[in-house]
């Protein structure tokens, strides 16, 4: 590359993961319920707004001689109460009020409410223990009689009602702010603001509100209705609202004696609030849904059990092979946005009984998805598997059943994670886990499988194991979380063990540890390994061959020691180079130019031309077979030879 | 200035816990930094190399100021931190943290995040501020059409870019970098280890490089500090450390480099 001293020029960002502002209004429309709350409220809304100016009797104004007027009266749509006062206008003026006292309080509350919990949470120990301790103080009371009490100290007004009813919630938005906060102040971007020279005012308006902001706001927008609730029970009760001024929820208590003789008087402001908060409450789920699609209902649940496969797949021309785990011509990929993105594209390798396999690549090259396929746990939608054939001592695994699958899955197939705190359960401890895993697959009494649960623990290297299996998974370190992955792995002696990353988050000292640890273990049970790291120098560590992924596709594969010594593929020299090797001071590292390219557009013919130096114009021709350069050595090149050379200079 | 090490730490020591309990018993305190002296030449690269929980990071917040130390001095041009008035502490020394993602404020586009230190440290107006960014940008070779995206937009490599060019923002002598490439693939850590090569040598700015990786360390520093619960357990010029280590440690860090047999020089 051209560019100033190799210095790499980024290419096109990732695609954006977060929710865009245009993603959360589109997710917000599509929600049916929502938006029929949204219309119901902006009817209502303009409705009070206009009340000035729509040709309403005074609601004031009584009319003894026709009181209690049915509904559809001439004059009267909706009826007179018992004072001979139009309902209609009463309704709307009273809709009006209780509406404003909602949104008063919802906002006032939530403001001081917010402004405690970041300051509490900010500052940090004694301003945090006096106002948390305050808050709870309030918390403690019963919420409504805690409201009743202030009102009835204050004396009966809605005012008094509304400072009532702020009082009682300022807690609840407190705690919920604290929260969000206490996390993010914890994060280096904080760190970040103050070393910038920032002040601490600055910092909490400017880094700590716009990030809890949305959650302001979701609770408020929730709340509404509930304060709107509130002060028509206390006016209700006679407590808010004054005669002759009601709101609605003193309408509804002073037409309560009145059920019998004139239902109607009641019923109009009950439906009115009943339409209020069910209007409130359908734009409150649909805002929470639009901000954090993950927690809508049944969102999770729509994730099949195992990966999609089309049914109108190709199948691979060669037949199996009778290795261990024979995988051709594997096709995944992901939907969405109408946008197909080719994870995994024609991957075809084989394992052999008791053999250790890396796969090794750039983030992104599909080294995840291809272990996932295997087992058929890519989750679905938007994953599926669109071709290829998976089979494991001979049986077909793509499109298998279910039950045939989960009898795989952990038993004769275990996998283990980068981080072994997203799949183990925190709210057991690990010896329960073990044991979990090995009465499920081998029939074993809770007594018996806890002793080998301490056994397995004994064998990855843990320090007094029977103290340790009453330990939570929080409780250990990431070094001793792994062995405890590696022991549940290994826990009903698999055939394959399916490795992604385990060490990746680990330091240098203790990923040498694991990695001891793990080729001892399999040697002992003679099981075979895929192992996946970005890193050339672990997989050299513990396999006996190698496939390099790239955007997708395997691009060499051989024996390590011939792909360390020999790279036959331009991107395994450039990687190789990445990798710093000590006792050469300042050697200077080779940083390939660029990145690799979206799987959604990849280029026609060979995927690394647009990063590649020895690229020529047959490379973007088309496809572009594997070429063996030696026994069990091959790569997916048209300039091997050269590659081969340069490597060699 | 030349000969004056520009940082300089004396016997520093940091505890956590201590104090006493309700009943006025003493509490066990647990020294995370255990007297640690060492010296960064002015434009020179000092590695501390260390596991994870040895007390590398206190190390750094220690020098950056983020956290006091419990004992013994830290120098800077020969005056010790806690004379420095904030802002000028920070115009001299900076740092780059480990989480690329997590040190951007996710709501703060990068001409944003590029513009406060010019603002609050640099005491820049809204013209020169605007030149200003786009030259930090093209130092760190990202576009300038990328500055109005936000952070989740760019790469881990990308967002570790951004970092350094707010560091380099303060114009600062010193960057104390904590395990920068420790969350990047080996690819895109070439790329970043070779942007801190290329500003050095055209800034002249000195880095404290921590790591848990020799390897890492070795690539870029010029002199290496070993360090275990605490304390600094050798140290010496970077090819001697690999090549003649003398502390059982370092040796046992040396092992741990993964595929270094396997792998050809
Ligand atoms: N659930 C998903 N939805 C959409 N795309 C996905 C999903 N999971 C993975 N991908 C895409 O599939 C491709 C391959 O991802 P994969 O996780 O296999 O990479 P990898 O090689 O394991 O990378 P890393 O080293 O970062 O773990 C990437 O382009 C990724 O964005
Ligand atoms: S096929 Fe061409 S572009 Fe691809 S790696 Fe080989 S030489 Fe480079
Ligand atoms: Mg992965």
């Amino acid at each position: 590359m051209s560019g100033a001293q190799g210095i790499a020029v980024p290419l096109a960002p990732t695609p954006a993961s977060r929710p865009s502002s245009a993603g959360v209004w589109r997710r917000f429309m599509r929600s049916g319920m929502a938006v029929a709350g949204a219309g119901l409220l902006l009817v209502v809304v303009a409705l009070v707004l206009a009340a000035p100016f729509l040709p309403l009797s005074d609601p004031d104004r009584t009319d003894i001689l026709h009181r209690m007027a049915r509904p559809l009266t001439t004059g009267h749509l909706l009826g007179t109460d018992e004072l001979g006062r139009d309902l209609l206008s009463r309704v709307i003026w009273g809709t009006r009020l209780s509406l404003l006292v909602g949104v008063v309080a919802a906002t006032l509350s939530s403001l001081i409410g917010s402004a405690l919990g970041v300051v509490a949470a900010y500052y940090g120990r004694a301003v945090d223990t006096l106002v948390m301790r305050g808050v709870d103080m309030l918390m403690a009371f019963p919420y409504l009689l805690l409201a009743l009490a202030i009102v009835a100290a204050l004396g009966p007004s809605l005012g008094h009602a509304m400072l009532a009813i702020i009082i009682v919630n300022v807690p609840f938005f407190a705690r919920a702010v604290r929260g969000a906060t206490v996390s993010l102040r914890q994060s280096d971007f904080i760190a970040a603001a103050r070393l910038m020279g920032q002040s601490n005012l600055r910092i909490i308006a400017t880094e700590l509100l716009p990030n809890v902001l949305p959650v302001v706001v979701v609770t408020a927008s929730t709340s509404v209705g509930w304060m709107i609730l509130e002060t028509a029970g206390l006016s209700f009760l006679g407590l808010g609202a004054q005669p002759p001024v009601a709101d609605l929820g003193g309408m509804l208590g002073s037409a309560r004696n009145l059920i019998n003789v004139a239902p109607h008087v009641a019923a109009v402001p009950g439906l009115a609030i009943l339409l209020i908060a069910i209007g409130v409450n359908l734009v409150g789920d649909g805002v929470r849904d639009a901000l954090d699609p993950r927690l809508r209902a049944g969102g999770l649940a729509r994730i099949s059990a195992v990966t999609e496969v089309a049914p109108d797949r190709p199948m691979p021309a060669q037949p199996p092979s009778d290795a261990l785990l024979s995988v051709r011509s594997l096709r995944t990929e992901f939907r969405s946005g109408g946008q197909v993105w080719r994870a995994v594209n024609d991957v075809s390798f084989e394992v052999r009984a008791g053999e250790a396999v890396g796969l090794v690549g750039e983030s992104g090259s599909g080294k995840t998805v291809t272990a996932l396929s295997i087992a058929g746990l890519v989750a679905s939608p938007p994953g599926r598997i669109a071709g290829g054939s998976i089979r494991f001592k001979g049986q077909e695994l793509i499109g298998a059943p279910l039950a045939a699958l989960q009898d795989i899955r952990g038993n004769r197939v275990a996998y283990m994670f980068q981080d072994p705190l997203t799949t183990l359960n925190p709210l057991l401890t690990i010896g329960q886990q073990i044991s979990e895993t090995v009465r499920r697959h081998q029939g074993l009494g809770p007594r018996a499988a806890m002793a080998q649960a301490v056994t397995l623990l004994e064998q990855v290297g843990i320090t007094d194991p029977a103290q340790r299996a009453r330990s939570f998974p929080h409780e250990l370190s990431g070094g001793q979380r792994q062995r405890v992955g590696a022991a549940i792995a290994l826990a009903n002696s698999p055939d394959l063990i399916v490795a992604d990353e385990p060490t990746t988050a680990l330091d240098v000292t203790t990923q040498a540890r694991v990695l001891a640890l793990m080729n001892e273990q399999r040697h002992r049970l003679g099981a075979a390994l895929v192992f996946i790291s970005h890193d050339m120098g672990v997989i050299a560590e513990l396999c006996d061959r190698v496939h390099v992924m790239y955007a997708g596709s395997i691009v060499e594969s051989g024996r390590v020691a011939d792909v360390l010594s020999r790279p036959a593929h331009p991107y395994t020299i450039r990687l190789l180079a990445c990798v710093p090797r000590p006792g050469q001071a300042r050697r200077e590292v080779e940083p390939i130019p660029g990145l690799p390219p979206a799987t959604n557009a990849l280029p026609p013919g060979c995927a690394f031309a647009p990063r590649c130096d020895l690229a020529i114009a047959a490379c973007s021709a088309g496809a572009i077979p594997m070429v063996a350069v030696g026994q069990e050595h091959a790569a997916r090149c048209v300039r091997t030879r050269d590659a081969l050379q340069e490597a060699a200079a | 200035m030349s000969g004056v090490a520009p940082l300089e730490l004396v016997d520093v020591v940091r505890e956590y816990g201590g104090g006493r309990s309700l009943f006025g018993r003493r509490l066990p305190a647990h020294r995370a930094v255990d007297g640690v002296s060492l010296t960064l030449q002015q434009g020179a690269t000092l590695g501390i190399v260390g596991e994870s929980g040895c007390g590398k990071s206190t190390l750094a917040r220690m020098i950056v100021g983020l956290l006091p130390p419990t004992a013994g001095h830290i120098l800077i041009d020969n005056r010790p931190i806690d004379q420095f008035d904030r802002l000028s502490l920070h115009r001299k020394v900076q740092m780059v943290f480990q989480d690329p993602l997590g040190s951007l404020n996710p709501r703060k586009t990068v001409r944003q995040v590029l513009e406060i230190p010019l603002r609050s440290l640099r005491g820049m107006h809204a013209p020169a501020r605007r030149d200003r960014v786009q030259e930090l940008m093209h130092l760190v070779s990202l576009r300038a059409e990328f500055i109005d995206r936000y952070p989740h937009e760019f790469s881990g490599g990308q967002c570790q870019r951004i970092g350094i060019a707010r560091a380099l923002a303060a114009e600062p002598e010193i960057i104390v970098l904590d395990e920068p490439v420790s969350a990047l693939d080996v690819s895109v850590q070439a790329q970043v280890l070779r942007l801190l090569q290329d500003l050095q040598a055209r800034l002249g700015v000195a880095y404290l490089f921590i790591s848990h990786d020799l390897a890492v360390v070795e690539a870029i520093a010029d002199t290496v500090a070993v360090m275990q619960a605490g304390r600094i357990v050798e140290r010496g010029g970077a090819a001697q450390i690999f090549l003649a280590p003398q502390h059982a440690y370092t040796r046992e860090l040396i092992g741990a480099i993964p595929g270094l047999s396997a792998m050809p020089a």
